[in-house]
Protein backbone atom coordinates (compact mmCIF):
# COMPACT_ATOMS: atom_id res chain seq x y z
CA UNK A 1 0.00 0.00 0.00
CA UNK A 2 1.42 3.52 -0.82
CA UNK A 3 2.71 5.29 2.21
CA UNK A 4 0.55 8.64 2.90
CA UNK A 5 2.30 11.60 5.27
CA UNK A 6 0.31 14.86 6.27
CA UNK A 7 2.99 17.23 7.04
CA UNK A 8 1.61 20.44 8.55
CA UNK A 9 2.72 23.42 10.80
CA UNK A 10 0.62 22.23 13.59
CA UNK A 11 0.81 18.76 15.35
CA UNK A 12 -2.66 18.83 16.27
CA UNK A 13 -3.58 19.24 12.90
CA UNK A 14 -1.49 16.77 11.34
CA UNK A 15 -2.88 14.25 13.98
CA UNK A 16 -6.29 15.43 13.57
CA UNK A 17 -6.01 14.94 9.48
CA UNK A 18 -4.41 11.11 9.98
CA UNK A 19 -7.12 10.35 12.63
CA UNK A 20 -9.87 11.49 9.54
CA UNK A 21 -7.91 9.58 7.19
CA UNK A 22 -8.35 6.77 8.89
CA UNK A 23 -11.50 6.43 10.27
CA UNK A 24 -12.24 6.06 6.44
CA UNK A 25 -8.98 3.64 6.07
CA UNK A 26 -8.33 1.89 8.95
CA UNK A 27 -4.97 0.34 7.27
CA UNK A 28 -3.78 2.63 5.30
CA UNK A 29 -0.34 3.60 5.96
CA UNK A 30 -0.71 7.34 7.38
CA UNK A 31 2.04 9.25 9.46
CA UNK A 32 1.51 12.90 10.49
CA UNK A 33 4.79 15.15 10.62
CA UNK A 34 3.12 18.19 12.35
CA UNK A 35 4.98 21.37 14.33
CA UNK A 36 8.27 21.27 15.62
CA UNK A 37 10.18 18.54 18.11
CA UNK A 38 9.20 20.84 21.24
CA UNK A 39 5.83 20.99 19.81
CA UNK A 40 5.54 24.33 18.77
CA UNK A 41 4.45 25.68 15.52
CA UNK A 42 6.56 25.01 12.26
CA UNK A 43 7.69 22.30 10.24
CA UNK A 44 10.44 19.80 11.03
CA UNK A 45 12.62 18.14 8.79
CA UNK A 46 13.45 15.26 10.99
CA UNK A 47 9.95 14.47 11.49
CA UNK A 48 8.79 14.37 7.68
CA UNK A 49 12.43 12.12 7.30
CA UNK A 50 10.86 9.79 10.10
CA UNK A 51 7.53 9.83 8.99
CA UNK A 52 8.23 8.49 5.35
CA UNK A 53 10.19 5.91 6.82
CA UNK A 54 7.75 4.62 8.84
CA UNK A 55 5.48 4.40 5.47
CA UNK A 56 7.91 3.90 3.23
CA UNK A 57 7.36 0.44 0.85
CA UNK A 58 8.33 0.04 -2.91
CA UNK A 59 4.70 1.15 -3.77
CA UNK A 60 5.89 4.62 -2.38
CA UNK A 61 4.77 7.85 -0.45
CA UNK A 62 2.90 10.59 -1.05
CA UNK A 63 3.13 13.76 0.57
CA UNK A 64 0.53 16.00 2.08
CA UNK A 65 1.62 19.33 2.91
CA UNK A 66 -0.12 22.35 4.48
CA UNK A 67 1.87 25.47 2.97
CA UNK A 68 4.97 27.51 2.90
CA UNK A 69 7.73 26.12 4.82
CA UNK A 70 5.62 22.63 5.14
CA UNK A 71 6.03 22.28 1.22
CA UNK A 72 9.60 23.41 1.54
CA UNK A 73 11.30 21.62 3.68
CA UNK A 74 9.07 18.74 2.22
CA UNK A 75 11.23 18.88 -1.41
CA UNK A 76 14.00 19.49 0.42
CA UNK A 77 13.83 15.81 2.65
CA UNK A 78 12.84 14.32 -0.78
CA UNK A 79 15.62 15.91 -2.64
CA UNK A 80 17.72 13.97 -0.02
CA UNK A 81 16.38 10.53 -0.74
CA UNK A 82 16.94 10.16 -4.64
CA UNK A 83 16.69 6.53 -4.99
CA UNK A 84 13.03 6.31 -3.37
CA UNK A 85 9.63 6.65 -4.86
CA UNK A 86 7.95 9.38 -3.00
CA UNK A 87 5.88 12.30 -4.64
CA UNK A 88 4.21 15.73 -3.03
CA UNK A 89 0.37 16.04 -3.90
CA UNK A 90 -1.06 19.32 -4.86
CA UNK A 91 -4.41 18.60 -3.41
CA UNK A 92 -6.54 20.37 -0.64
CA UNK A 93 -5.38 18.98 2.51
CA UNK A 94 -8.29 16.87 4.53
CA UNK A 95 -9.95 15.77 1.50
CA UNK A 96 -6.58 15.10 -0.54
CA UNK A 97 -6.26 12.77 2.60
CA UNK A 98 -9.73 11.33 3.38
CA UNK A 99 -9.28 10.26 -0.94
CA UNK A 100 -5.44 8.92 -0.76
CA UNK A 101 -5.93 7.04 2.43
CA UNK A 102 -8.65 4.92 0.78
CA UNK A 103 -7.29 4.86 -2.39
CA UNK A 104 -4.15 3.24 -0.53
CA UNK A 105 -6.33 1.13 1.37
CA UNK A 106 -8.02 -0.54 -1.53
CA UNK A 107 -4.12 -1.04 -2.78
CA UNK A 108 -4.01 1.30 -5.87
CA UNK A 109 -1.28 2.32 -7.62
CA UNK A 110 0.79 5.34 -6.36
CA UNK A 111 -0.22 7.36 -9.52
CA UNK A 112 -3.82 6.30 -8.79
CA UNK A 113 -3.59 7.51 -5.12
CA UNK A 114 -2.11 10.96 -6.35
CA UNK A 115 -4.97 11.40 -9.31
CA UNK A 116 -7.65 10.67 -6.96
CA UNK A 117 -6.53 12.99 -4.24
CA UNK A 118 -6.18 15.87 -7.12
CA UNK A 119 -9.03 15.24 -8.01
CA UNK A 120 -10.16 15.94 -4.51
CA UNK A 121 -9.87 19.88 -5.36
CA UNK A 122 -12.56 19.45 -7.72
CA UNK A 123 -15.04 18.21 -5.83
CA UNK A 124 -17.65 21.33 -4.88
CA UNK A 125 -18.94 21.23 -1.52
CA UNK A 126 -22.00 23.01 -2.40
CA UNK B 1 41.08 37.95 1.30
CA UNK B 2 38.63 35.93 3.90
CA UNK B 3 39.81 32.21 5.26
CA UNK B 4 37.92 29.23 6.83
CA UNK B 5 38.47 30.63 10.41
CA UNK B 6 37.21 34.08 8.78
CA UNK B 7 34.03 32.68 7.47
CA UNK B 8 33.09 31.08 10.60
CA UNK B 9 33.95 34.39 12.86
CA UNK B 10 31.20 36.12 9.91
CA UNK B 11 29.10 33.40 10.32
CA UNK B 12 29.21 33.90 14.35
CA UNK B 13 28.62 37.40 14.25
CA UNK B 14 25.48 36.94 11.57
CA UNK B 15 24.33 34.95 14.24
CA UNK B 16 24.89 37.41 17.50
CA UNK B 17 22.71 39.87 14.88
CA UNK B 18 19.90 37.68 14.55
CA UNK B 19 20.07 37.14 18.31
CA UNK B 20 20.22 40.83 18.92
CA UNK B 21 17.63 41.23 16.69
CA UNK B 22 15.27 38.79 16.94
CA UNK B 23 12.50 40.31 18.54
CA UNK B 24 12.62 43.22 16.21
CA UNK B 25 12.52 40.71 13.40
CA UNK B 26 9.62 38.66 14.98
CA UNK B 27 7.81 42.20 15.79
CA UNK B 28 7.88 42.83 12.24
CA UNK B 29 6.57 39.18 11.25
CA UNK B 30 3.89 39.38 13.64
CA UNK B 31 2.28 42.11 11.29
CA UNK B 32 2.33 40.66 8.40
CA UNK B 33 3.16 36.88 9.19
CA UNK B 34 2.86 34.69 11.27
CA UNK B 35 4.97 36.05 14.44
CA UNK B 36 7.98 33.64 14.28
CA UNK B 37 10.79 35.02 12.29
CA UNK B 38 13.31 35.72 14.70
CA UNK B 39 12.48 32.97 17.22
CA UNK B 40 12.60 30.42 14.40
CA UNK B 41 15.95 32.44 12.56
CA UNK B 42 17.66 32.62 16.41
CA UNK B 43 16.99 28.89 17.02
CA UNK B 44 18.28 28.23 13.77
CA UNK B 45 21.56 29.96 13.83
CA UNK B 46 22.07 28.71 17.79
CA UNK B 47 22.42 25.23 16.52
CA UNK B 48 24.63 26.47 13.61
CA UNK B 49 26.98 28.23 16.46
CA UNK B 50 27.58 25.00 18.47
CA UNK B 51 28.73 23.68 14.93
CA UNK B 52 31.54 26.67 14.36
CA UNK B 53 34.28 25.16 16.25
CA UNK B 54 33.94 22.16 14.30
CA UNK B 55 34.43 23.85 11.37
CA UNK B 56 37.08 26.02 11.61
CA UNK B 57 39.85 23.79 9.78
CA UNK B 58 37.36 22.74 7.14
CA UNK B 59 36.91 24.38 3.60
CA UNK B 60 34.95 27.08 2.91
CA UNK B 61 32.58 25.03 0.52
CA UNK B 62 31.96 22.38 4.05
CA UNK B 63 31.46 25.08 6.55
CA UNK B 64 28.60 27.20 4.12
CA UNK B 65 27.17 23.56 3.23
CA UNK B 66 27.09 22.53 6.88
CA UNK B 67 25.75 26.02 7.82
CA UNK B 68 22.77 25.45 5.35
CA UNK B 69 21.66 21.68 6.25
CA UNK B 70 21.51 23.11 10.10
CA UNK B 71 19.11 25.50 9.56
CA UNK B 72 17.45 23.39 6.73
CA UNK B 73 16.40 21.15 10.07
CA UNK B 74 16.19 23.74 13.00
CA UNK B 75 14.56 26.96 11.94
CA UNK B 76 11.21 25.50 11.60
CA UNK B 77 10.21 28.24 9.36
CA UNK B 78 9.85 28.82 5.45
CA UNK B 79 13.22 30.84 6.50
CA UNK B 80 14.58 27.32 7.27
CA UNK B 81 14.46 25.80 3.46
CA UNK B 82 15.42 29.01 1.95
CA UNK B 83 18.29 30.33 3.89
CA UNK B 84 18.98 26.89 4.35
CA UNK B 85 19.11 26.47 0.04
CA UNK B 86 20.60 29.96 -0.15
CA UNK B 87 24.07 28.44 2.20
CA UNK B 88 23.99 25.07 0.55
CA UNK B 89 23.97 26.99 -2.98
CA UNK B 90 26.65 29.16 -2.14
CA UNK B 91 29.20 25.92 -0.38
CA UNK B 92 28.74 23.87 -3.70
CA UNK B 93 29.76 27.14 -5.95
CA UNK B 94 32.78 27.87 -3.98
CA UNK B 95 33.37 23.86 -3.40
CA UNK B 96 36.84 23.55 -1.31
CA UNK B 97 38.60 26.36 -1.56
CA UNK B 98 40.11 27.62 1.69
CA UNK B 99 40.37 30.93 0.94
CA UNK B 100 38.28 32.94 -0.97
CA UNK B 101 38.09 36.82 -2.88
CA UNK B 102 35.45 38.64 -3.64
CA UNK B 103 34.73 36.85 -7.01
CA UNK B 104 34.06 34.18 -5.20
CA UNK B 105 31.81 35.76 -2.98
CA UNK B 106 29.83 37.03 -5.72
CA UNK B 107 29.69 33.68 -7.06
CA UNK B 108 28.01 32.40 -3.99
CA UNK B 109 25.59 35.48 -3.17
CA UNK B 110 25.06 34.54 -6.95
CA UNK B 111 24.35 30.81 -6.39
CA UNK B 112 22.74 31.91 -3.01
CA UNK B 113 19.92 34.40 -4.83
CA UNK B 114 19.20 31.67 -7.48
CA UNK B 115 18.17 28.78 -4.67
CA UNK B 116 16.06 31.17 -2.94
CA UNK B 117 14.75 31.85 -6.35
CA UNK B 118 14.58 27.75 -6.80
CA UNK B 119 13.12 26.99 -3.31
CA UNK B 120 10.63 29.66 -3.00
CA UNK B 121 9.44 30.10 -6.50
CA UNK B 122 9.79 33.62 -6.36
CA UNK B 123 10.81 36.16 -8.38
CA UNK B 124 12.00 40.25 -7.56
CA UNK B 125 8.96 41.98 -6.28
CA UNK B 126 6.98 40.12 -4.73
CA UNK B 127 8.15 41.16 -0.67
CA UNK B 128 10.46 38.66 -0.27
CA UNK B 129 13.92 38.39 1.00
CA UNK B 130 14.92 38.98 -3.12
CA UNK B 131 13.85 42.71 -2.49
CA UNK B 132 17.04 43.28 -0.55
CA UNK B 133 18.90 40.27 -2.01
CA UNK B 134 18.97 41.12 -5.72
CA UNK B 135 19.61 44.75 -5.30
CA UNK B 136 22.85 44.05 -3.27
CA UNK B 137 23.93 41.29 -5.83
CA UNK B 138 23.66 43.83 -8.72
CA UNK B 139 25.30 46.87 -7.28
CA UNK B 140 28.08 44.21 -5.16
CA UNK B 141 28.75 42.75 -8.65
CA UNK B 142 28.80 46.34 -10.50
CA UNK B 143 31.18 48.41 -7.80
CA UNK B 144 33.35 45.63 -7.29
CA UNK B 145 34.10 45.39 -11.37
CA UNK B 146 34.43 48.96 -11.73
CA UNK B 147 37.03 49.51 -8.65
CA UNK B 148 37.97 45.56 -7.44
CA UNK B 149 37.43 47.11 -3.88
CA UNK B 150 35.32 44.46 -2.22
CA UNK B 151 34.99 46.06 1.09
CA UNK B 152 33.72 49.36 -1.08
CA UNK B 153 31.67 47.02 -3.13
CA UNK B 154 30.14 45.24 -0.31
CA UNK B 155 28.95 48.81 1.78
CA UNK B 156 27.08 49.55 -1.74
CA UNK B 157 25.55 46.19 -1.51
CA UNK B 158 24.63 47.04 1.82
CA UNK B 159 22.78 50.49 1.16
CA UNK B 160 21.12 48.89 -1.64
CA UNK B 161 19.66 46.08 0.20
CA UNK B 162 18.24 48.51 2.94
CA UNK B 163 16.49 50.40 -0.01
CA UNK B 164 15.18 47.05 -0.71
CA UNK B 165 13.89 46.59 2.39
CA UNK B 166 12.29 50.41 2.10
CA UNK B 167 10.82 49.03 -0.83
CA UNK B 168 8.76 45.87 0.46
CA UNK B 169 6.82 48.30 2.55
CA UNK B 170 5.49 49.82 -0.69
CA UNK B 171 4.40 47.16 -2.33
CA UNK B 172 1.71 43.97 -2.09
CA UNK B 173 2.85 40.58 -0.95
CA UNK B 174 2.13 37.85 -3.53
CA UNK B 175 4.50 35.35 -1.45
CA UNK B 176 4.10 33.59 1.70
CA UNK B 177 1.90 33.75 4.52
CA UNK B 178 2.19 37.87 3.95
CA UNK B 179 0.07 37.47 0.56
CA UNK B 180 -3.02 36.09 2.27
CA UNK B 181 -3.54 39.85 3.43
CA UNK B 182 -3.32 41.38 -0.16
CA UNK B 183 -3.55 45.15 -0.22
CA UNK B 184 -3.16 45.36 3.70
CA UNK B 185 0.30 43.40 3.64
CA UNK B 186 1.56 47.45 2.17
CA UNK B 187 2.81 49.84 4.56
CA UNK B 188 4.65 46.79 6.33
CA UNK B 189 8.34 46.04 5.75
CA UNK B 190 9.54 42.42 4.80
CA UNK B 191 10.70 40.62 7.39
CA UNK B 192 12.50 38.28 5.67
CA UNK B 193 14.20 41.51 3.43
CA UNK B 194 15.10 42.50 6.57
CA UNK B 195 17.05 39.81 7.64
CA UNK B 196 19.04 39.33 4.35
CA UNK B 197 20.00 43.29 5.44
CA UNK B 198 20.98 42.42 8.25
CA UNK B 199 22.79 39.30 7.00
CA UNK B 200 24.79 41.11 4.65
CA UNK B 201 25.85 44.05 7.13
CA UNK B 202 26.89 41.15 9.54
CA UNK B 203 29.09 40.00 6.88
CA UNK B 204 30.50 43.54 5.82
CA UNK B 205 30.90 44.37 9.77
CA UNK B 206 33.82 41.70 9.78
CA UNK B 207 35.07 41.46 6.10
Amino acid sequence: MVGIVIVSHSNKLAQGVMELAKMMAADAPVAAAGGLEDGSFGTSYEKIDTAIDSVYSDDGVVILMDMGSAVMTAEMVIENMPNKKIQMIDCPLVEGAVVAAIASSSNQSMGEVINEAKNAAKESKL
Amino acid sequence: MTDSKKITSIIKEIGNVIQKEKDFLTELDSFIGDADHGINMARGFKEVEKKLPGLEDKDVGTILKTVGMTLVSTVGGASGPLYGTAFMKAGMAIGAKNDIDGDDFITALNAAVEGIKMRGKSHEGEKTMLDALIPALNTIKKVYEENKDFKAALEQGIKAAEEGVEYTKTIIATKGRASYLGERSIGHQDPGATSSYLMLKAICSII
